[in-house]
């Protein structure tokens, strides 16, 4: 079974999937680190699991369902007040597309 | 009025507010005096909430009602468990001021006790590491030995516990953060099963493999606080509405006929010789008390460590991307577009550990790489599964080392994050298959605790504690004290 591998032109794809961004000296860092993690990962592919389902959670419980009932916390301060800028009772952020709102 | 935590368990303290020896307000007073003298060798604590805990003190004892065996009694928090109006950080630069509107169901339930949070305690950013050394905030320090690490990720709970500055604590285990400062701290420290207690304002992790648990000088103590967080909570999809035993009901000492096993895979490449000594030691005074001790094989062990953190970088990198600078926390300065603050914000406001689970699990998720790792990862932990339960069939516990070494040196092995890794072989398979998983100490290297840690059958921590009772009643090394207990 092939090696999986990272270089570095993917670790910084990877970044901008993250919504990370990276100095080149960084890029180098996090390049050697996570290549020898993935060295780790790789030895998975010794194990023959051809006739192994996969396991995603060990949880007992199917669903848990309630009633389709609203319910109104009363905190809309206190949320807003958790936000580092807020007008009007709405949460404020930079413009949506570059170049709008200047 | 002093109070001194080494020489007082969980039940003396309620008898002594019961008798009234002494009041909650006297007691909350002497535990904030506690913090004050010995917290700034140890770093335990983020927050201290000393005017709401003395608030609620006199609030109980202008009741004077100690129905419950926590009423009165302080406990430190984890500071990644939601409390409403209290900053919690989860000891991140990018929740830096962040006060959650709500409680965690846990938090809840100690309220309704009548216990009080006294603070928050450091931890792991995000509770991502081993060693507290990859919080924003502070380094906590180990309290048997002030220039090595208390474990991690919960090593300011484990270190105000063992340390002396509360009688218990509450931390999170995602792959052996409960049970490793445990062990590096000498104290008790519990990952229950997966669903047994709810994960409600919890920050999540990896989702599937978290669990809150207890911190305790001893084994009944963990159990009494067990019985007051475990439960159904109609708020956690995942947690399990089965019945809730009464956790203390068989720590009575005996453990003849017990079916320990030991795995051959818990001593291998890479345990230190005289830990492993020291928890073979332990595990031959489980066999002089009566137990059937047996050498079993866990053969998949050797592979937990990269399944593990494939899933669970997977599920942390999903989970962190709720941390934008939007709604709550830092939000970076000089941005033009939303794209800017999201990047920004999230590049100044994680740590490097944070960044590079977080870049791991986007990777192991992407097209070229899901079949291979994630997918890959998720049938080994099928395996590691079907290991536990062939074993399971024919024993009734699992025991052996909690850590391959005991707490190493601060700022030794931060720099090395493989090593860091590999070091939690012997925790992270309990999480994969979601089992109860407890430490005890066994005993000192070199002055350091030595974790022994105890599996057990999905929901059946009640024999994971007679196991844990049965060896510290008859090792008596809770009674041994760290040089800080002189300060009380």
């Amino acid at each position: 079974m092939s090696e999986t591998t990272i270089s570095k032109e993917e670790v910084a794809h990877v970044a901008s999937l993250a919504k990370l961004a990276f100095n080149d000296a960084e890029l180098e860092q996090f390049t050697t680190q996570l290549s020898d993690i993935l060295n780790i990962f790789n030895t998975l592919s010794e194990v023959d699991t051809d006739n192994v389902e996969p396991t995603y959670s060990v949880t007992e419980n199917i669903n848990h369902l309630r009633d389709d009932i609203a319910d109104n916390w009363h905190q809309k301060e206190a949320l807003l007040s958790n936000a580092s800028s807020s007008a009007a009772d709405l949460i404020k952020v930079p413009a949506i597309l570059d170049g709008e709102g200047k | 009025m002093t109070i001194n935590f080494f020489d007082n368990d969980l039940n003396s303290l309620h008898d002594k507010l019961v008798n009234k020896e002494i009041t909650v307000t006297e007691l909350t007073q002497a535990t904030l005096d506690n913090i004050e003298k010995t917290d700034d060798q140890l770093n335990a604590f983020i927050t201290t909430n000393a005017q709401e805990a003395m608030k609620k003190a006199s609030e109980i004892d202008e009741k004077g009602e100690f129905t419950h065996v926590l009423s009165g009694l302080p406990v430190a928090l984890k500071d990644n468990l939601s409390t409403k109006g209290i900053p919690t950080t989860g000891a991140s630069h990018i929740l830096e001021g962040f006060k959650p509107v709500y409680d965690a169901t846990v938090v809840d339930k100690l309220q309704n006790a009548g216990a009080i949070s006294v603070g928050k305690a450091n931890m792991d950013e995000f509770a991502m590491g081993g060693s507290t050394e990859t919080s924003y905030y502070k380094q906590t320090t180990n309290a048997w030995d002030h220039t090595k690490v208390p474990g991690g990720s919960s090593g300011g709970s484990a270190a105000a516990v063992a340390g002396g500055l509360v009688p218990f604590a509450l931390g999170s285990d995602t792959g052996g953060s409960i049970r490793q400062p445990a062990a590096f701290n000498g104290i008790v420290g519990l990952k229950p099963t997966y669903g047994r207690v709810s994960r409600w304002g919890l920050f999540a992790m990896a989702s599937s493999l978290d669990q809150i648990g207890p911190f305790t000088r001893t084994v009944k103590d963990n159990a009494l606080v067990l019985n007051t967080i475990a439960g159904f909570d109609a708020k956690d999809s995942t947690s399990s509405n089965r019945d809730v035993p009464d956790f203390t009901s068989k720590l009575s000492g005996d453990v003849k006929g017990l079916k320990i096993a030991v795995p051959k895979e818990y001593f291998g490449e890479g345990i230190d010789p005289k830990v492993a000594a020291t928890v073979k030691a332990a595990i031959a005074q489980l066999e002089a008390l009566g137990a059937i001790v047996d050498e079993v094989t866990l053969p998949h062990t050797k592979y937990g460590v990269a399944a593990y953190y494939i899933i669970m970088s997977s599920e942390a990198s999903s989970n962190l991307q709720r941390y934008d600078g939007v709604r709550y926390g830092f939000r970076a300065d000089n941005v033009k577009t939303l794209e800017d603050l999201y990047v920004k914000t999230r590049s100044e406001g994680f740590g490097d550990e944070v960044k590079r689970r977080i870049m791991l699990g986007t990777f192991s998720l992407s097209a070229g790489a899901y079949d291979a790792f994630f997918k890959k990862a998720a049938k080994i932990r099928t395996l590691l599964i079907e290991d536990f339960n062939k074993v399971f069939e024919d024993y009734d516990v699992i025991v052996g080392p909690t850590a391959p070494t005991v707490a190493y040196g601060l700022g030794e092995e931060i720099d090395d994050p493989t090593a860091m890794y590999l070091a939690d072989v012997l925790t992270i398979p309990v999480n994969l298959a979601g089992l109860p998983g407890l430490s005890v100490n066994a005993g000192f290297v070199d002055g350091l605790p030595v974790g022994l840690q105890i599996i057990g059958k999905p929901f059946d921590e009640q024999t994971v504690y007679q196991t844990g009772f049965a060896y510290e009643q008859a090792s008596r090394l809770f009674e041994k004290k760290p040089d800080i207990a002189k300060a009380y």
